[in-house]
């Protein structure tokens, strides 16, 4: 099967922004006469529904943010009472209170026609075992896989995460064709079964992976098709979106956002200005059709670009490239838009320096100065000044090509960078704005 | 043909930033370990350096500095003794530049054996054969360790 609604997902792009535009302007109605959080801020922002007149008159709306789901805790904006409810989740709140989604019957139909159309996307179905090994319960990701995939008539393995051993046994004896987790976690998981003495690659029918909930790199799934034998596809969401949502086509040039439950906008993190196809930004997403708990102009935090053409699958939607970084983390260099993430991936192409390393940035007079400190390894080490110099160029070099702003490099002896267990901090600003 | 191996000395080389107390740290811990510091030379970039250090117990230098988190190679040397005059250092560098071999960098050091110039050349066994060839005398490795 090669889609699952392929009116919808074929749907030329003109008739689909029409959709939009009549969707998003229902959805402001509503949410003006029966939503008095999104009321106020309408309010405050100066906007009346009648204000709507084109999709691009989106931008004149007031964003939304995490904090207003944790200022609201449980359930103040939601706009469906709980007799309309038929479940909720929790976040774990890694950075404060927790946050609390709840669904309607039609808020779950849509998350789980959003993933069907994903999984097909990617070419799973009928005959495939998808091991579901994302955590189930309060958490998004193991129920919305776990619905996702018995509605396009795969078979769900509900391992949820954890006894790796154990889900590994179950991998091969039930012949899993497809899992659903973290990067990390398979990654995990091929490293157990390495020592168990298999080889998923070779002892098992595991053929694709649909991996997120955290951010991953290019190189991360090089690693992973290789060395487990394995597609890997990306999918993406976040609890206020209602869970995992988009799943990478089979193209695997970013996920397809379904433009009938969502608008995605890119902007400018530093100056709110809309960005074009293929410019890195941060992503806003509103939901056109969510009922519990709409989300508009939703600031998530992650940063992306997008491409806007008919994907060579045929569909389209408009596709969203993998998250490249989060805005918290941004470094405003001269002017650009800096991510801790590109000098990472950066360091991983010099396999002469370590992949730790540390940010200064400083003020010289007027212009701002970006110091980047990496430790050189101890195999790339001879006792030449000039091969050292080399290393130093080399990486300036790399990092001034990806980020696009000069940048000096400062070599350290290995191990002398601090180290982190979980989030890093990795920049100081010593810039007194 | 000359056994040129007796005559390649192993230094040790330290990668360092450039910041207050690595060089003493270096010191200390050599110290530590009973470890004689013959000679050394630091060679400075923006930023870092390389510590070079002729040392008598090598293998044990480099297990404890690499111990510590240092981040060390061994370097293959020469020594050659100079004469004790004006224009001994120039026969030297004159002899190898006539033979087409490259110094990379070259420090003194001193001791019973009188002015000895430490060399690293970009062809070691070449130019332990061309010094000896034209009579200049070259310190075996076992007179430092
Ligand atoms: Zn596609």
């Amino acid at each position: 099967m090669m889609f699952w609604d392929p009116r919808m997902e074929e749907m030329p792009r003109e008739e689909l922004q029409r959709l939009q535009y009549r969707l998003l302007k229902t959805l402001v109605y509503r949410l003006y006469s029966f939503s008095p959080f999104y009321h106020d801020r309408m309010k405050e922002s100066g906007v009346h529904p009648d204000d709507i007149r084109t999709l691009s008159d989106i931008r004149k709306l007031p964003f939304m943010y995490k904090r207003d789901l944790r200022d609201n805790y449980p359930d103040k904006i939601f706009v469906a009472g709980q007799d309309d409810l038929v479940r909720y989740h929790v976040s774990s709140g890694t950075t404060g209170k927790p946050t609390v989604v709840g669904y309607t019957r039609n808020d779950l139909d849509n998350w789980t026609a959003s993933l069907a159309r994903g999984l097909v996307s990617c070419g799973l179905g009928r005959g495939d075992v998808l091991q579901v090994s994302y955590g189930y319960g309060l958490f998004t990701g193991g129920l919305g896989l776990h619905y996702g995939a018995e509605r396009v008539g795969a078979t769900v393995l509900p391992t949820s995460v954890g006894n790796t051993e154990r889900q590994i046994e179950l991998m091969q004896d039930l012949h899993t064709t497809a899992i659903a987790c973290t990067p990390s976690y398979l990654i995990h998981m091929g490293e157990v079964a390495e020592k168990m003495g298999l080889s998923i690659k070779e002892d098992t029918d595991l053929r694709m992976g649909i991996l997120g909930a955290e951010p991953w790199s290019d190189t991360m799934k090089t690693r992973i098709e290789e060395w487990l034998g394995i597609k890997a596809f990306d999918i993406y969401g976040t609890s206020e979106l209602s869970g995992p949502m988009f799943c990478e086509c089979s193209e695997q040039k970013g996920f397809h956002v379904w433009g009938d439950l969502a608008c995605i906008e890119i902007l400018d993190p530093g100056t709110g200005e809309s960005l074009g196809p293929g410019e890195k930004g941060e992503l806003v997403v509103t939901m056109l059709q969510k009922e519990a708990l709409p989300m508009i102009r939703y600031r998530i935090g992650d940063i992306t670009s997008f491409e806007d053409g008919v994907c060579a699958c045929g569909r389209t939607h408009p596709r969203v490239m993998r998250i490249s970084g989060r805005v918290d983390d941004m470094l405003i260099i001269r002017g650009i838009n800096v991510f801790p993430s590109q000098i990472e991936y950066a360091l991983m192409t010099v396999p002469e320096v370590g992949q730790h390393f540390q940010i200064v940035v400083d003020r010289k007079g007027a212009l701002d100065d970006m110091l980047v400190r990496v430790e050189v390894s101890r195999e790339s080490f001879s006792d030449k000044i000039t091969d050292l110099m080399a290393i130093r160029k080399n990486v300036e070099h790399k990092l001034r090509n990806t980020l696009n702003v000069a940048v000096n490099v400062e070599l350290v002896e290995p191990g002398s960078l601090p180290r982190f267990e979980g989030k890093a901090k990795r920049v100081i600003d010593r810039r007194k704005l | 043909m000359i056994e040129t191996g007796r005559f390649l000395i192993k230094q040790i080389s330290v990668f360092s930033e450039n910041r207050p107390g690595r060089l003493a740290a270096i010191a200390k811990a050599l110290e530590e370990e009973n470890i004689n510091i013959l000679a050394f030379s630091i060679a400075e970039a923006d930023g870092f350096g390389v510590v070079r250090t002729l040392v008598d117990k090598p293998k044990k230098a480099y297990e404890k500095l690499t111990g510590l988190g240092f981040n060390v190679a061994f370097t293959d040397v020469i020594a050659v003794q100079m004469r004790d005059a004006p224009g001994g250092l120039y026969e030297i560098a004159k002899m190898l530049g006539d033979g087409q071999i490259n110094i990379e960098y070259s420090y003194a050091y001193s001791g019973k054996e009188g002015a000895v110039l430490i060399l690293r050349v970009d062809n070691a066994d070449q130019a332990v054969r061309l010094i000896s060839s034209r009579g200049a005398t070259l310190l075996e490795s076992r007179v430092f360790q």
